[in-house]
């Protein structure tokens, strides 16, 4: 069986997998990292979605193998209750979520696209989301979530700034 | 025009607090969400038990065959493998899946295995089960199992089905029609006779797939003789009742857990085989088990929901007032009748006269059987379809008589001070105002500069046509009277139960028989009992789910939670203060005629500083030493609440669709919706719960159908060929509120869960055939995908139907449409 090196949340794990391991199944099965939840095996979903090296993918069309050296970013990765990123602050505040089954790899999608377009209009938020579904909220409230979540976040950017 | 909320929520307004002390109006953000945005959620896949086998489940490939011979050594020798089994290796104690609505006394009723024994009749029914160390073992071994099937003719159509001589999906019923079901008011007849207008339509309610986004699942373990069952369902209480009434394991050695569930809409009110399956592997193994489906797997084996041909006729004077409505539908079962399959689409007959007067009124209903999935019931359960049904004739009313689709409704529906008014179907509507949501929307929807831009379009001959699609709804929720339940042959009551306890801190534990899986209980209850026992919101806990903890309910699904399980807890809160109020009066020596309590705190009348707050109450009611006579120290209390009535939301939706007449593209424009759910607990989850529900009635009128070939094939088995709508998919929603309370309960509350995917379909299909009107199209097929509209208009552009019809074209998705048979 092949070994990988993968970081995931930070915490570097050595482990030997099937090649047909998903990556999906190395994060919930083989770590116990069950924030990342699975909802489809189409790809068609994106509740799966995590960042590999910053950027987005669906951890079910990912193979544990192709994740060799790269890092990992899941849900949990992000916030732990006490500090949340403005990403799940936003979600929260807006209510952007009912059942949020779709919720973890929403936001990390959501992140993703906020990467390549700090200030993005609805339009291209509800383009951006295209791969992960909701079946709760209608995404009215999930683009306006991440609207906020930008101006929150550039907002801090300029501070940074500004404190250099 | 009176009662429109000062506080409704309107779009990119933040909900107001009408009451800065009230807790009930508030739009508190959720409790629940702490676990959900951080990935601390406990879904049951994510539960791991010491030992844990995994399941995998072979699934018939053929809609209707006997099964000859099954080889499963070569599976069992496979490395991880523990067992497999075969129907006829649990012939003996699998029993037979339960169905709770033996709608009329000569139904048929199928056995119904778990796992099939000696037939399948529909893809996806389980034919073996596979137990493994992992999911991938499991899954391996299926494909070592070898199944010889003999196939016997398949039963697709229902309108072929009913005929004589068909081919039969239960060969020893000796017909394919489960039951008819009747119901008659008025003289139907002679309101028909001489009507100066009849409309005759066959309307077709697409087969939907519900797909909440979290697949089935279920984890169970036995201890000696105790087992612990969870599952992704949301019926924790129901599903203990009836696994140990199919399994014989007794009611009080099996817990039932729903952890955190992934969204149900109908889907997971059932008992499944699986879970089924999981209980008896756990019994026979002696470790636990864990089953996870794909979603493969559940497209096939998830109860479906809708699947009705309706044939409909409205009598009208030429004034437009009704005079009649004849109703006669064919309601697909699928190939079982499972828990509450016969009676989803009755639900309808208490609908279809939606929110008018008329004279008469007639419904029949006949179900039928097929090889394909079991329907049951899915967000509105027979109401979306009966509400499709009549709105969709009020506007070929309108049509027929030259008038404008709003002022037909207004000639016939139920005027605010004719409330309480008793329907032609024999409900009592308590509450109402159709003007005032009415008028609310028309200004927000800004009506009449829309018809002037439709006008302009069809005067310039504008290939992008608009269209306006109105939906003047009521449905019937808050689910149900148990009396009335009775009358309908249902094998259970619609109570609900809460219990309230005060711990000696003063901390307040709610318990509820509601299940919430997405619907925000953890916050709304919570506001509930702060309010009602003035004690803070932070200092109140729900818990829910788990019938060791909340060992009475009813359960989630029909908009029932708040109206019923709101007032359930409403009730025991108000048992908690009685009991304090007399606990008070001992303490501060006053009669206890003379206390009065609010804001947490009993005090003597008239006699200012004298009082006592709940908590120390409480306390002193823990402690014991001094109580009056006769008192039992403890606050804590219960209530059951069985509704005297159903409650009655209604709402005006309005839908722009912009339709391309070159290549059938349809583009919702703006929408509308003004909802009526009575008081309002949480603004922000009420809005949150419209939303997606309008997302879900909207996907069935433009993008969702389960598609069925010839053969009782599924072509929509994965996400890629059923198109559930992702963000790029809908409009942005204008929503707004009025405010009737119901008068049927002390909270005056109706449900909102399902009154958005009610209401939507017809406004947008409304819509749709308004564009294309002058073009000569009176309908439209849901899902109403480009090459559907593009049909519709092809065919009217020519005048009439080709000889002999056309193909139906499918269901917009990939694979998904190929040969599809509508």
């Amino acid at each position: 069986m092949p070994r990988v090196s993968v970081e995931v949340d930070g915490v570097r794990y050595d482990d030997d997998v099937e090649p047909r391991l998903l990556l999906a199944h190395y994060l919930r099965d083989r770590l116990g990292k069950v924030g990342t939840p699975i909802g489809c095996d189409t790809s068609n979903c994106g509740a799966c979605t995590v960042l590999m090296d910053g950027l987005s993918v669906k951890s079910c069309s990912v193979l544990a193998v192709q994740a060799d050296g790269h890092e990992i970013t899941t849900i949990e990765g992000l916030g732990d209750g006490r500090n949340l990123h403005p990403m799940q602050r936003a979600f929260h505040e807006e209510h952007a979520l009912q059942c949020g089954y779709c919720t973890p790899g929403m936001i990390m999608a959501s992140l993703d696209l906020l990467r390549e377009n700090a200030d993005p209009s609805d339009e291209e938020i509800r383009a951006g989301l295209e791969g992960n579904l909701c079946r709760c909220t209608g995404y009215q409230n999930i683009v306006r979530a991440v609207r906020r979540a930008a101006n929150d976040m550039r907002q801090s950017d300029q501070a940074e700034e500004a404190h250099r | 025009m009176s009662e429109i909320a000062p506080e409704a929520v309107a779009e990119q307004v933040t909900p107001g607090t009408p009451d800065a002390k009230s807790e009930v109006g508030r739009a508190r953000r959720r409790t629940e969400d702490a676990r959900l945005i951080t990935g601390r959620t406990t879904w049951t896949d994510n539960i791991q038990l010491p030992g844990l086998l995994h399941v995998a489940f072979l699934r018939s490939p053929i809609s209707h065959a006997r099964i000859g011979r099954i080889d499963a050594e070569a599976a069992r020798a496979r490395p991880g493998v523990i067992a497999v089994f075969t129907g006829a290796d649990l012939a003996d104690e699998q029993g037979s899946l339960p169905c709770a609505w033996p709608v009329t006394d000569d139904m048929v009723l199928p056995d119904h295995p778990p796992i099939a024994v000696d037939e399948v009749r529909y893809v996806g029914e389980p034919v073996a089960v596979v137990v493994a160390r992992d999911r991938y073992a499991a899954v391996d071994a299926l494909e070592a199992v070898d199944v010889d099937y003999e196939p016997l003719p398949a039963v697709v159509d229902m309108e072929r089905a009913v005929e004589e001589g068909a081919d039969l999906v239960h060969a020893d019923k000796g017909t394919n029609k489960s039951y008819t079901w009747v119901f008659e008011a008025g003289e139907p007849d002679a309101a028909f006779r001489d009507a100066p207008v009849v409309i005759e339509r066959r309307y077709v309610q697409q087969r939907l797939i519900p797909t909440a986004m979290e697949p089935r699942a279920v984890v169970c373990s036995a201890v000696g003789d105790e087992y612990t069952l969870w599952s992704a369902t949301q019926i924790p209480h129901i599903l203990r009742l009836m696994l140990a009434t199919v399994t014989g394991i007794p009611e009080h050695r099996l817990r039932v857990v729903a952890p955190d569930v992934g969204g149900g809409f109908g889907s997971k009110l059932q008992v499944y085989g699986e879970e089924v399956v999981c209980l008896l592997l756990a019994r026979r193994l002696g470790r636990p088990v864990k089953w996870t489906e794909s979603r493969s797997e559940g497209n096939m084996a998830v109860h479906h929901g809708r699947d009705q041909i309706q044939r409909l006729s409205l009598a009208a004077d030429r004034d437009g007032r009704i005079r009649g409505l004849k109703v006669d539908l064919l309601a697909d079962m699928g190939a079982y009748l499972m828990l509450v399959t016969p009676g989803v689409p009755l639900l309808g007959a208490f609908m279809f006269n939606g929110i008018y007067k008329m004279d008469a009124y007639s419904f029949t209903c006949t179900g039928v059987f097929t090889n394909k999935t079991p329907t049951d019931a899915y967000r509105g359960a027979g109401r979306p379809e009966a509400t499709f049904g009549i709105e969709r004739l009020m506007d070929e009313l309108a049509n027929e008589l030259g008038l404008d689709p709003i002022e037909v409704r207004r000639r016939n529906w139920i005027r605010h001070e004719e409330f309480p008014y008793d329907t032609i179907s024999g409900l009592t509507y308590d509450s109402g105002n159709y003007e005032a949501a009415t008028e609310k929307a028309l200004r927000l929807f800004e009506y009449d500069k829309l018809r002037a831009e439709q006008a302009d379009r069809r005067d310039r001959g504008d290939p992008v046509q608009l269209g306006i699609g109105v939906s003047t709804f009521t449905e019937m929720c808050g689910l149900a009277p148990s009396r009335v339940l009775g009358s309908l042959s249902y094998g259970a009551g619609g109570w609900e139960h809460a219990s309230v306890r005060v711990l000696p801190s003063g901390k307040v534990e709610v318990v509820t028989g509601s299940s919430a899986h997405g619907q925000g209980h953890e916050t709304a209850w919570a506001q509930i009992a702060a309010d009602r026992l003035g004690v803070p919101f932070e200092d109140v806990r729900v818990l829910h789910g788990d019938t060791s903890v909340s060992p009475k309910g009813m359960d989630t699904y029909g908009s029932r939670s708040l109206a019923v399980g709101g007032v359930a807890l409403f009730n025991a809160c108000d048992k908690v203060i009685d009991k304090a109020r007399r606990m008070a009066a001992h303490l501060l020596e006053a009669d206890e005629g003379d206390i009065e309590f609010s804001g947490g705190s009993f005090a003597v009348k008239g006699v200012p500083g004298q009082a006592r707050t709940l908590q120390e109450v409480a306390l002193a009611a823990f402690a014991a030493h001094d109580l009056p006579e006769g008192f039992e120290p403890s606050l804590d209390s219960e209530a059951t609440h069985d509704p005297e009535n159903f409650s009655f939301p209604h709402g005006t939706h309005l839908c722009a669709a912009e339709v391309d007449t070159e290549t059938g593209f349809v583009k919702l424009r703006s929408y509308v919706a003004v909802d009526d759910v009575g008081k309002v607990v949480n603004p922000l989850i009420v809005e949150g719960q419209v939303h997606g529900g309008l997302a879900q009635g909207i996907a069935q009128a433009l993008y969702e159908e389960a598609v069925y070939d010839d053969d009782g094939n599924l072509t929509t088995t994965t996400m890629a060929d059923y198109l559930v709508p992702s963000a790029a998919d809908l409009p942005t929603f204008t929503t707004d509120r009025t405010e009737t309370p119901a008068t049927t309960n002390p909270l005056g509350v109706k449900g909102v869960g399902e009154a958005g995917t009610i209401a939507s379909t017809p406004a947008v299909v409304n819509a749709i055939v308004d564009a294309l009107r002058p073009y000569g199209v009176d309908d439209v097929p849901m899902p109403c995908t480009p090459e559907r509209v593009w049909r519709a208009l092809t065919e009217a552009r020519r005048g009439a139907a080709p000889p002999g019809g056309s193909p139906e074209p499918g269901a917009g998705g990939g694979l998904g449409s190929a040969g599809g048979a509508a």
